[in-house]
């Protein structure tokens, strides 16, 4: 069956910005220039990694995999593309179909303009062109969780054509530097989600909710220029974030608000394309980098190994790492596309086509939608490298943890330091932490009010930054205490008394006179020692460099 | 002055000469009368009696809701009726109640209507005979009229009557039926490729179908979604009209109805000079097969029309003779996608077979569909197929927008109407029919009235005079998109001077004192 089956692999966690375990994307070369002259913006086009199978042979040929994408988002809306049901994930099996949704005789399809305009916003932020007039047309394949027998999609002119995707990759030897590249985006369609079927192998049935069936989608198609599941899977998050910050969808996965199919074959760069494999339904980042790495490999060695690729739908196993045959289509699919006809063309307006008079209420005038484009996130990376001075990875960094930037824009607001002190507090300690204990930002016992006053203290010099961190680690712990409490409590203000911290140093000194002796017979490193056993008996308060020389003026007398 | 109308018994409900009940249980018992007609598949005596009952307390409070309260109709059952069982004479749908009412059938319950039930069709309103629903055959109450059964008698080859009953036409044969019968004031039928007007032509009924984007069609169970229709049959133009009026409009939830195109209400002009008018007669439609009577009425109307100073125009619809193939093909294609809903899932027919989804699926449409309807889905699922798209549903649509320029064509040389046979002849007797199979019979009989579908036009088939055999003959008026308005008025002038006789059912009924009682009625009213 080719039907779209959701499983659920439990919650996705804070995947950080592409980066695939044992990835294999070697970059090389020039841009092959192929797809250069369509691209707006970044030079950057893609080009394909070459792979060699593990032990390379003489005479071997390199493969160089060739990856486009299917991404389904499903729109972020009050209520389904074509019927006024509500859209709400986890809300009771089959509480939320209307009698279109559950395909009852007679009843007809009527176009959700808030649908239509989430596909507009997508397209224009997406660099595609707009359509004036799109037509919808009917898919038909049987299934259970789709009641009518057919689907209704945007087969022949969808909304949306010729765009382009702009993200970035690692690169580099720590993987910290970031390469900009471009896919380019066929098309965007507008079409209905299916329900979903439930199967009970046990009791060998099979479990209908209709709660999705009909939600509205945004089928963005990419073309073929990926190479490798990194490069797919970074795109993938830059079009998750572009669609985030629209307001579009809410790109969920975990929640299956963001779908991913993957077309991939192998061929020798200079021959013909190879056939290709569908991978379908990745419902994460890292399982769609892993199922690509995975089937481009699988591909590789089955045909070094004298196999053939067969056209075919496979599915990612998460648990096993690995693609396997769905086995669901009995020969070709023949999906028998016809035009919808209960929907006449949807018909846009720019502000040279407007009718006169016409009822805003009727019309969607796509000039309109433009000036309501928010800031894309290339444009918020931009801007925080030039205000902040950050480094371009850092800037991603801040984008790809769901809050972080929210989180790092409210310490700047509040604190006195230094952005780039923030940025390295914030994206070092705080993200350290988070990704220690696995915890979201939003699930962060700190607050940026609470940072932003840590980093004030430290500006300030009241404390040094390893008492700092010090306050931080209690600020973790979440007992509602405020740094300034915290440092009082324990004591942690830099000893500004040179009176008591030479009466310190003397006890020290007394304390170990081995060590004394030590550097009195020319070992210099032996301060060193003295140094920690002093900020040691200062519970890190006082300032390394007067115990120092505080030191050296005792011992030279 | 036809019989009974709509408009008379309106005007005697709003007079109070008699009750909205007592008009219900009339009907009803016609109905019962009538049983062996077999024009309804569901009664809904309940339901039409509260309702006679609610419409009776607002004429009694002067709160009357218009011409349609208190008046019986009747739905074909293809129309969803919420709480009343809508099987589309298929066993697909046995047992399938609908939860929602068809925009048109809740527009009738809201002018304050009457539903006396659901009337027989074609399984899936594929048929042109009323003979192929799961249901049986729908019997023409003019095979019982004292008109047709004293012609019989001189006929020395006439064989035993009873056997030898009439087809209505179809699909919407039960609706016919019903409104022929006198058991309603209107119906609802709906209209294809000519199930509304041909029927309505061998009952003896004016069958109107409206331009494609007047009418809502939700809630209108699909056969060809891009020219179905929902038709209105009644017994004079006048009344057409009434029912138009309160069907008419655009409905959100249909999104090909079209925005405010006619003025409301339909009130007709009684036209009384034709001679502005320009009459098309087109030249294709005078094919061999068309019997010489109809072929003579056809003429003489065209000659009525000259004669009273109507300019009177051969025209040609060139690309006529391919609607049927191209019909073929796109009629069959919807179908395909259209049933694919009925898998026995969420409601309809189920089979027994449970051992796997597919196997489930495979038995409950084999059980659930008829020989026609499976037929279909074959044909059109072979013209959807990526190989041969191009090369039959493509085709096919091209074929359509030249059928449809040519009446545009037509239409822009200055002709007002256009005036066709209805069918090729009179109803003809089911053993007849059912010689040929139902896609020969589709194909001949829908020869004139499918282009309109093509195009969307407005058309209505008018009674216009009796065969040799005592048989209505019916004539086709066909306008400009969205005019139906003047379309109605010239098929009212024409009405007007044809006169057709009322059906004279005395014989038929034991007990006819209903149909006479609702004939004085119309004398009465007629005085005021």
């Amino acid at each position: 069956m080719a039907a779209p089956m959701l499983r659920w692999v439990g919650r996705g966690r804070l995947w950080t910005f592409a980066r695939v375990d044992g990835g294999s994307c070697h970059r090389r070369g020039a841009p092959t220039g192929s797809t250069s002259n369509r691209i707006r913006g970044q030079s950057s086009v893609a080009q394909q990694p070459l792979y060699t199978t593990q032990k390379p042979r003489k005479g071997e040929h390199k493969w160089a995999a060739v990856v486009g994408l299917e991404i389904h988002a499903q729109i972020s809306s009050n209520s389904k593309l074509f019927s006024g049901s509500q859209v709400r994930f986890s809300a009771p099996p089959n509480s939320l179909v209307s009698f279109f949704d559950a395909s009852l005789p007679g009843t007809l399809p009527v176009l959700n303009r808030r649908c239509v305009e989430a596909a507009v916003m997508t397209g224009l932020a997406l660099n595609c062109h707009i359509n004036k007039k799109s037509l919808f047309d009917r898919k038909h394949y049987f299934y259970a969780d789709l009641p009518a027998g057919y689907q209704i999609t945007q087969q022949r002119l969808p909304i949306a054509v010729n765009g382009s995707l702009t993200y970035g990759v690692c690169a580099g030897k720590k993987q910290s530097q970031v390469i900009p590249k471009t896919v380019r985006i066929k098309q965007i369609q507008l079409e209905q989600d299916s329900g979903k079927s439930l199967h009970d192998d046990l009791r060998s049935q099979t479990l209908i909710d209709l709660n999705r069936a009909g939600v509205g989608l945004l089928e963005v198609v990419l073309e073929p220029d990926l190479s490798c599941g990194e490069e797919a899977a970074a795109a993938v998050r830059e079009l998750q974030l572009i669609l985030q910050a629209l307001g579009t969808s809410q790109a969920n996965m975990a929640e299956g608000q963001l779908r991913v199919d993957a077309n991939i074959s192998v061929h020798h760069p200079g021959e013909p394309l190879g056939v290709r494999t569908e991978v379908k339904n990745l419902n994460s980042i890292r399982f769609l980098a892993k199922a690509i790495d995975y089937e481009i490999q699988r591909q590789i060695d089955e045909l070094e190994n004298g196999g053939e690729i067969l056209n075919e739908t496979r599915s990612f196993h998460h648990q096993l790492g690995c693609t396997m045959s769905m086995r669901d289509k009995e020969g070709k699919q023949d999906y028998r596309f016809m035009p919808e006809p209960n929907l006449p063309p949807l018909v846009l307006y720019d502000a040279t086509s407007l009718p006169a008079g016409a009822d805003p209420q009727q019309v969607i005038n796509i000039d309109q939608i433009r000036e309501t484009l928010p800031e894309l996130p290339r444009v918020t990376r931009e801007r925080l490298v030039q205000q902040y001075g950050m480094l371009l990875e850092h800037s991603f960094t801040l984008l790809n943890e769901v809050g972080l930037l929210e989180f790092f824009q409210n310490v700047i607001k509040e604190t006195r330091a230094e952005p780039k002190k923030v940025t390295s507090w914030v994206l070092n300690t705080f993200l350290g932490y988070l990704k220690q204990q696995n915890l979201a930002v939003s699930e962060s016992p700190v607050t940026p009010s609470a940072l932003a006053e840590l980093l004030d203290l430290l500006d300030s010099r009241t404390i040094s930054s390893a008492a700092a961190k010090q306050v931080f680690e209690e600020l973790w712990k979440g007992e509602g205490k405020t740094p300034g409490q915290i440092v009082s409590e324990k004591q942690l203000e830099l000893m500004e008394d040179r009176g008591s911290l030479e009466q310190l140093c003397h006890s020290v000194m007394e304390a170990h006179p081995q060590v004394v002796m030590d550097l009195k017979e020319g070992n210099p490193r032996a301060i060193n020692k003295l140094i920690g056993l002093v900020r040691k008996a200062t519970q890190s308060r006082a300032d390394p460099a007067m115990i120092k020389e505080i030191l050296e003026k005792k011992l030279s007398s | 002055q036809s019989g009974s109308s709509l408009r008379i018994v309106s005007a005697a409900l709003k007079q109070g000469q008699i009750t909205p009940t007592e008009l219900c249980q009339k009907c009803l018992s016609l109905i019962k009368k009538t049983k062996f007609l077999n024009a309804y598949i569901t009664v809904s005596e309940e339901v039409a009696l509260k309702q006679a009952e609610e419409s009776e307390k607002r004429y009694k409070n002067g709160q009357s809701l218009g011409d349609l309260d208190g008046i019986p109709v009747a739905v074909k059952d293809n129309f969803s009726t919420s709480g009343i069982e809508t099987t589309c004479a298929s066993n697909m749908l046995k047992g399938y109640i609908p939860p929602y009412n068809a925009t048109v059938v809740q527009k009738l319950l809201d002018q304050g209507a009457l539903l006396m039930g659901k009337t027989n069709l074609d399984e899936f309103a594929m048929g042109s005979g009323s003979t192929d629903g799961v249901f049986g055959p729908v019997k023409n109450p003019w095979s019982y009229s004292k008109q047709y059964r004293e012609k019989r008698k001189q006929n020395p080859h006439s064989k035993n009557e009873d056997s030898d009953w009439l087809i209505t036409g179809g699909s919407s044969g039960g609706s016919a039926a019903a409104v022929s019968a006198f058991t309603c004031y209107a119906a609802l039928g709906s209209d294809t490729g000519g199930s509304t007007r041909n029927p309505a032509a061998h009952c003896g009924l004016v069958g109107f179908k409206p331009s494609y984007g007047l009418v809502s069609r939700h809630g209108l169970i699909p056969l060809v979604n891009s020219m179905d229709v929902p038709g209105i049959l009644t017994r004079c133009v006048d009344d057409a009209a009434i029912v138009l009026g309160a069907l008419a409009g655009p409905d959100p939830k249909d999104s090909t109805t079209v925005h405010d195109p006619i003025n409301k209400p339909f009130m007709l002009p009684s036209l009384a000079d034709v001679s502005k008018l320009c009459i098309g007669i087109p030249k294709e439609y005078l094919v061999p097969e068309l019997s010489s009577e109809v072929r003579s009425l056809w003429s003489k109307a065209a000659d009525l029309f000259e004669s009273e100073g109507a300019k009177v125009l051969e025209v040609s619809l060139p690309h006529t003779s391919y609607s049927i193939v191209c019909y073929h093909v796109l009629c069959t294609s919807e179908v395909a996608s259209n049933m694919a809903r009925f898998d026995g899932l969420q409601y309809g027919h189920r089979c027994d077979i449970d051992v796997s989804t597919e196997a489930m699926y495979a038995a409950t449409r084999r059980e659930g569909f008829n020989d026609v309807v499976r037929g279909r889905i074959l044909s059109g699922n072979f013209f959807l197929l990526k190989e041969n798209y191009e090369n039959y549903f493509v085709k096919a649509q091209k074929v359509r927008r030249l059928i449809a320029n040519d009446f545009v064509n037509a239409f822009n040389s200055g002709v007002d109407v256009l005036l066709t046979p209805t069918t090729l002849s009179e109803a003809v007797p089911y053993l007849e029919f059912i010689k040929e199979d139902n896609r020969t019979r589709s194909a001949q009989d829908d020869i004139f009235t499918q282009a309109v579908n093509m195009a969307g036009l407005p058309a209505v088939s008018i009674p216009v005079a009796l065969s040799n055999q005592g048989l209505p003959i019916g004539l086709q008026f066909i306008g400009r998109a969205f005019c139906d308005q003047q379309l109605l008025t010239v098929a009212k002038w024409f009405e007007k001077q044809v006169q057709f006789p009322v059906i004279q059912l005395q014989e038929l009924m034991d007990d006819c004192s209903a149909v006479l009682e609702n004939e004085k009625l119309a004398s009465v009213s007629l005085k005021q």
